[in-house]
């Protein structure tokens, strides 16, 4: 049996379950044992309604809640923490922009242009406001190798492009998009630029202040934070010129019995009391990670892909989506010929290995792939050699389940661009 | 026999090979099509109904073996019953899938190869791909002559 990775013994789940395999960070990752304990501090010395009481206790929760965020924007390389503006997670996040933005700045015939690897999350908020205001919405194809083509996003994206949308890292095949290059293809147009960033942050520095990106979505339970928070880090002249998202308590400056006006940045776009202590936990998940220092949790996660890609590529039947190694995040997605996805995760999970299986909310792209799901291993810093060992243990022995059952022609997985 | 074994024992893995009564119904009046958003499976299931009775049945899929298998037996099970004799069958299979009810040795030889499923049981997560086609070919007969219906498992069933 090899070692197992010492950071296992950071995350109390990952410490009582050491027969665990836990391979779908991508979907959501672990918490270690500071981000609970922050979290239970805080609503054990600091927990009130920040903003309203004039009462020490409250003034504590308020200071947490500033320091949170200070904290937060600062692990994303954002100076100015107040276009940071918490929200739910990524989809909030961006059905905030699409909504707010969207609603006030787009017209018929204007053009929306999102790519063909996009979750979900990042997909149809664009499309229903496109729908809403009449505008066009534009889906850019994908390189064989699965990556954004730039090339067709070059002639897709022109005069009446008034939103670029892409994801940093692609969360069904890990992907790697480069942010810059596809930045300045909308820069070009004076299109607004919006990063999903739920599977970027967790694993690669953001850099805000420097990232040519308008808005940066990300979610805090894949980066060891709690779940139930997240973020949209703008910049500040769109934020002050948007609409608010919501409408409530703290968001307000003056409500008069006709009409209403905002409080500034970041209150206008969180409406209803703050979740304080997820923004602790948070905080504290940004201290954890920087404390490992993200350059050697990708470099940890590669070198892991590069070893789980090399022995199931080794295996009869496995097909593997998406580019090199190299130009992922922690993902490797795949298929084995005459295996379900679904059948193969139960087979795996009666070992303790947990992946995912299905369209990974990304339905456009398994049209394109040419499959109706693919299976997802997902690493991150916790993840070790014996995670790639019992996955590799895990396709054989589906396939020695599954073993006598030939295939149909209908069951043949392609292999397109696979690796 | 392991619980794996006795969920993808043979006759399942038949089916899923080699399923039963697959593809098109020519001069189908029933249809419906159901799919599970989280994994992506997706079954449609065609009828030709003749005196409130299934004259004939049958289906096309993507999808795991679970729910391939289920639709392959399925299809063989119900033809000539009315809806009423289906939803009696479904709930003895649901009953069985669930583990809710545990067939005694009659029973069991009465539900013939449905009884394979009992292993689902096990398995609470797929206790939706085993019933999915038969939600299909519910909202099929529920569905007008001539018009299809369509039903989707919620993600967590």
């Amino acid at each position: 049996m090899t070692t197992r990775n010492p950071r296992r013994a950071d995350f109390p789940l990952l410490a009582a379950n050491p027969e665990l395999y836990y391979l779908d960070s991508a979907a959501t990752s672990q918490k270690p044992r500071v981000v609970l304990d922050a979290m239970r501090e805080y609503y054990e010395r600091d927990n009130a309604n920040p903003h309203r009481g004039a009462y020490a206790l409250s003034a504590r929760a308020t200071d947490r809640y500033h320091e949170a965020r200070e904290r937060v924007a600062k692990f994303l390389g954002a100076s100015d923490a107040d276009c940071l503006v918490f929200t739910r997670g990524t989809t909030e996040s961006l059905n905030l922009v699409a909504s707010a933005w969207g609603h006030a700045n787009l017209r018929e015939g204007d053009e929306i242009v999102v790519t063909a690897l996009e979750h979900h999350a990042n997909f149809v908020p664009w499309q229903q406001v496109a729908i809403a205001r009449g505008a066009k919405f534009v889906v850019c194809p994908l390189t064989s190798d699965h990556r954004v083509d730039l090339d067709a996003l070059r002639t897709l994206v022109g005069p009446r492009t008034k939103v670029l949308a892409f994801n940093h890292v692609s969360n069904a095949l890990g992907t790697v998009n480069p942010v810059d290059k596809i930045a300045a293809i909308g820069r070009g147009v004076g299109a607004l630029i919006v990063c999903d960033g739920a599977q970027g942050a967790p694993h690669l520095r953001v850099g805000f202040d420097t990232l040519d990106v308008d808005f940066y979505a990300f979610s805090g339970h894949k980066m060891c934070g709690p779940m139930g928070i997240g973020g949209l880090l703008g910049r500040r002249a769109i934020l002050e010129a948007m609409p608010p998202y919501q409408f409530g308590g703290d968001m307000i400056e003056f409500v008069r019995d006709e009409e209403s006006t905002w409080a500034a940045l970041p209150h206008k776009f969180e409406a209803g009391t703050p979740n304080v202590g997820d923004a602790v936990g948070l905080a504290a998940a940004c201290d954890y990670l920087d404390g490992i220092g993200l350059d050697a949790v990708l470099e940890h996660e590669r070198a892991l892909v590069r070893l789980a890609t090399e022995r199931l590529r080794a295996i009869d039947g496995v097909c593997i989506y998406g580019p090199k190694p190299s130009e992922r995040s922690g993902v490797v997605s795949f298929s084995v010929a005459g295996i379900h996805p679904h059948d193969l995760s139960t087979v795996l999970d009666e070992d303790g290995v947990c992946i995912r299986a299905g369209q990974h909310c990304a339905q456009p792209l398994m049209r394109r792939l040419g499959v109706s799901a693919t299976a997802r291993a997902s690493f991150y810093l916790y993840n070790d050699e014996a995670d790639v060992e019992a996955l590799v243990r895990g396709v054989q022995r589906a396939k020695e389940v599954f073993a006598g059952s030939e295939l149909n022609e209908d069951e043949l997985v392609p292999c397109r661009g696979a690796r | 026999m392991s619980d794996l074994q006795e969920l993808y024992q043979s006759i399942i893995l038949d089916h899923n090979r080699r399923p039963k009564n697959y593809g098109p119904l020519e001069e189908a009046n029933h249809r419906a099509e159901g799919r599970n958003p989280s994994c992506g499976d997706e079954v449609r299931v065609e009828l030709r109904v003749t005196d409130e009775r299934i004259e004939d049945v049958r289906f096309t899929a993507a999808g795991c073996a679970v729910s391939r298998a289920s639709a392959s037996i399925m299809t063989q099970n119900v033809k000539g019953k009315s809806r009423e004799e289906v939803d009696r069958l479904f709930q003895q299979f649901h009953g069985l899938v669930t583990g809710k009810v545990r067939p005694n040795e009659q029973e069991a030889r009465a539900l013939g190869e449905l009884a394979a499923f009992a292993g689902v049981a096990r398995f609470p997560i797929r206790v939706k791909c085993a019933s999915m086609p038969w939600h299909v070919l519910q909202a099929a007969l529920r569905s007008d002559a001539s018009d299809s219906a369509s039903t989707s498992e919620p993600p967590i069933a």
